[in-house]
């Protein structure tokens, strides 16, 4: 075949994203919340407002609920809403690591291998560190959340050291 | 189809970059000129050569090559100039971009001290006064002006819009006032590709004295510009949009205009002497030149406008008007479209936005991408005009002189493949 490969459309758009985003998790804005955070993609206009529970303080803060308004495309909307399923009920600083697993698959270009048992439906988004013009649309709601917690703990949120990738590499 | 350009095919092998075949095996549908066009070969061979055996700094290099390049500069003026129909060369200035330029003008007017126009004198701007935009502006015709009155403390106003993408001028008596200083708006709607009546509203702001600013980056590549017959006092666009390269822009402005201005930019070339204490100024152009300009920039430019003033701009306008009637036939044939702005191709420019129900933009413009079809998904530099029609983004296809019908199906046909890839029709793949 002479043809060059064409664009792998499928490997963007997988089931499991094109269902989150018919079917959005968590969507809605509620109370109570600590922090609520406007986050947009300037080149594309894709707007975000997402708001932070925590229960707890210090090291045992609990992720007690993310909510959020977006307007965004399939992609920017599923991340969100795979990222709330992801987070929700789960303590922050191993929300961070997660934060720190999904960050890196993005940044990889495609050449890192998902940890499914870390990022469960969130390894649905390898296939979009292919495509560069759409990783802001899949880390939107990501560094929101970030920021949100940083916000509420007055310092950003440290990875588990068991869990941050940076070990597991190593190990 | 009447109206397309009768040597469609002999223009489209002018443009090397579409023959190119993109992943896949599809070849290019290029329907992004409204954000860039694309560059015929003699555009790029004048730049080549240019490099190749003239290079030089203009103006202040003493030998062959240095002369050469100036006369190759200054003769791109006068071949702008020309196109313009502008009274004087002297009158055309070279900027980086239609956004630079805009950004002259309203830098330079936050600092005049006076300004006389032929119905008023005024100045400095200040509470009181008045800028009048339009809702439809690119950012580029918004910031600069926000900036120039929180700076000033004039006020900023706007003309809204109709529900079919027109200028709403039911308010233009109040609008145009005797405080109105500045009217700046563009020529044709890059987002909602509408035509406006800026010769109208050019009579109406010079009855009161001000200023008319023409942002023409949309009209200047598609239709006859003649800034005398305008009605404008300054007139922008940007090399990239007419076949230039990037890296340069143009500020057409009456001389009179134009003298009262302070400079722009302070360095090199724009200066008449300069000691520790202070400086004197060059005149037009060079007032507004500092440093080295863009020097291929302007030979490709000048390259640009012979080319597409050759095809002619009257056949140019024809045949955009017929692939946007023919793209919005098109459009029109899928459920679930929602055009932007005016809905018949006479009213309009060759740029369609477009909503496809239940796909979001980017996902539209990625499959499209997909088979080859090049559009832009975004806000498209017109935030207000998308907030105004209650959407946050859209698609937007747009055409040029190379453009042809069967491009216009291959993109309706990508359109029709995309809403089955995400299940919105109910037809099957
Ligand atoms: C109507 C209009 N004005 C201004 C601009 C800005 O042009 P540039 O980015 O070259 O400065 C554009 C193009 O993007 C435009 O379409």
């Amino acid at each position: 075949m002479s043809q060059m490969p064409g664009q792998d459309l499928d490997s963007l758009y997988q089931e499991i994203i094109l269902d989150h985003y018919k079917r959005p998790q968590n969507a809605g804005l509620r109370d109570p919340f600590e922090a609520e955070v406007h986050h947009v993609n300037p080149t594309c206009g894709d707007e975000l407002t997402l708001r932070v529970h925590l229960e707890g303080g210090g090291d045992d803060a609990v992720v007690a609920d993310v909510s959020y308004a977006a307007e965004g495309c399939s992609i920017s909307q599923a991340a969100t809403s795979v990222m709330t399923e992801l987070l929700i009920g789960r303590p922050v600083h191993e929300a961070a690591a997660v934060h720190a697993e999904f960050l890196a698959l993005m940044h990889g270009r495609g050449t890192i291998e998902p940890d499914e048992d870390v990022l469960g439906d969130g390894i649905a988004f390898a296939g979009v560190a292919k495509f560069p013009a759409r990783v802001k649309c899949a880390l939107l709601s990501w560094m929101a959340w970030k920021d949100a917690t940083t916000q509420v703990l007055g310092a950003e949120p440290t990875p588990t050291p068991s869990q941050s990738p940076d070990q597991e590499e190593q190990a | 189809m009447e109206g397309l350009l009768p040597d469609l095919e002999v223009i489209r092998k002018d443009f090397p970059i579409l023959e190119r075949t993109l992943a896949g095996g599809h070849p290019l549908v290029y329907l992004d000129s409204a954000n860039t066009s694309q560059k015929p070969q003699v555009v790029i061979d004048a730049m080549v050569d240019h490099l190749e055996r003239h290079n030089a700094n203009v103006a202040r290099a003493m030998h062959q090559l240095g002369a050469e390049s100036s006369a190759a500069f200054e003769a791109s003026r006068d071949t702008v100039a020309r196109f313009l129909n502008a009274p004087s060369r002297d009158e055309v200035i070279y900027t980086k971009n239609a956004s630079e330029a805009l950004n002259l003008v309203a830098s330079t007017l936050t600092f005049a001290q006076e300004i006389s126009t032929e119905a008023a004198t005024f100045g400095p701007l200040g509470e009181g006064d008045e800028v009048l935009i339009t809702e439809m502006e690119h950012h580029s015709n918004i910031v600069p002006w926000q900036l120039l009155t929180q700076r000033t403390g004039a006020t900023l106003r706007w003309f809204g819009l109709t529900d079919d993408g027109q200028l709403d001028l039911s308010s233009i008596d109040e609008l145009i006032n005797e405080r109105t200083r500045v009217v700046s708006l563009t020529w044709v709607s890059n987002m909602l590709g509408t035509v406006n009546p800026v010769r109208e509203i050019a009579r109406r702001a010079h009855e009161v004295g001000a200023i008319v600013v023409l942002d023409a980056s949309q009209a200047v590549p598609q239709m006859p510009v003649d800034v005398q017959d305008s009605g404008a006092d300054i007139l922008v666009f940007t090399g990239h949009k007419v076949t230039g390269p990037t890296g340069i822009g143009v500020l057409w402005g009456r001389r009179a205009l134009l003298d009262q201005l302070p400079p722009f930019l302070g360095g090199g070339e724009m200066i008449a002497t300069v000691a520790m204490e202070r400086s004197t100024y060059a005149g037009i152009p060079h007032k507004f030149e500092a440093g080295t300009p863009p020097i291929v920039e302007a030979v490709g430019l000048g390259a640009a406008v012979d080319y597409i003033d050759s095809v002619g701009m009257a056949a140019i306008r024809a045949h955009e008007e017929a692939i946007t009637a023919y793209a919005l036939d098109g459009l029109a044939s899928l459920p679930g479209i929602t055009v932007l702005g005016p809905q018949t191709a006479h009213e309009r420019g060759g740029a369609i936005a477009f909503e496809v129900d239940s796909i979001h933009p980017h996902d539209v413009a990625q499959v499209l991408d997909s088979r080859g079809v090049a559009v832009r998904a975004g806000h498209h530099c017109a935030k207000p005009a998308h907030a105004r029609f209650g959407v946050q983004s859209s698609t937007r296809m747009s055409s040029y002189l190379y453009t042809t019908p069967a491009e216009v199906d291959a993109f309706v046909e990508a359109l029709a493949y995309t809403q089955r890839y995400f299940g919105t029709t109910g037809a099957s793949a």
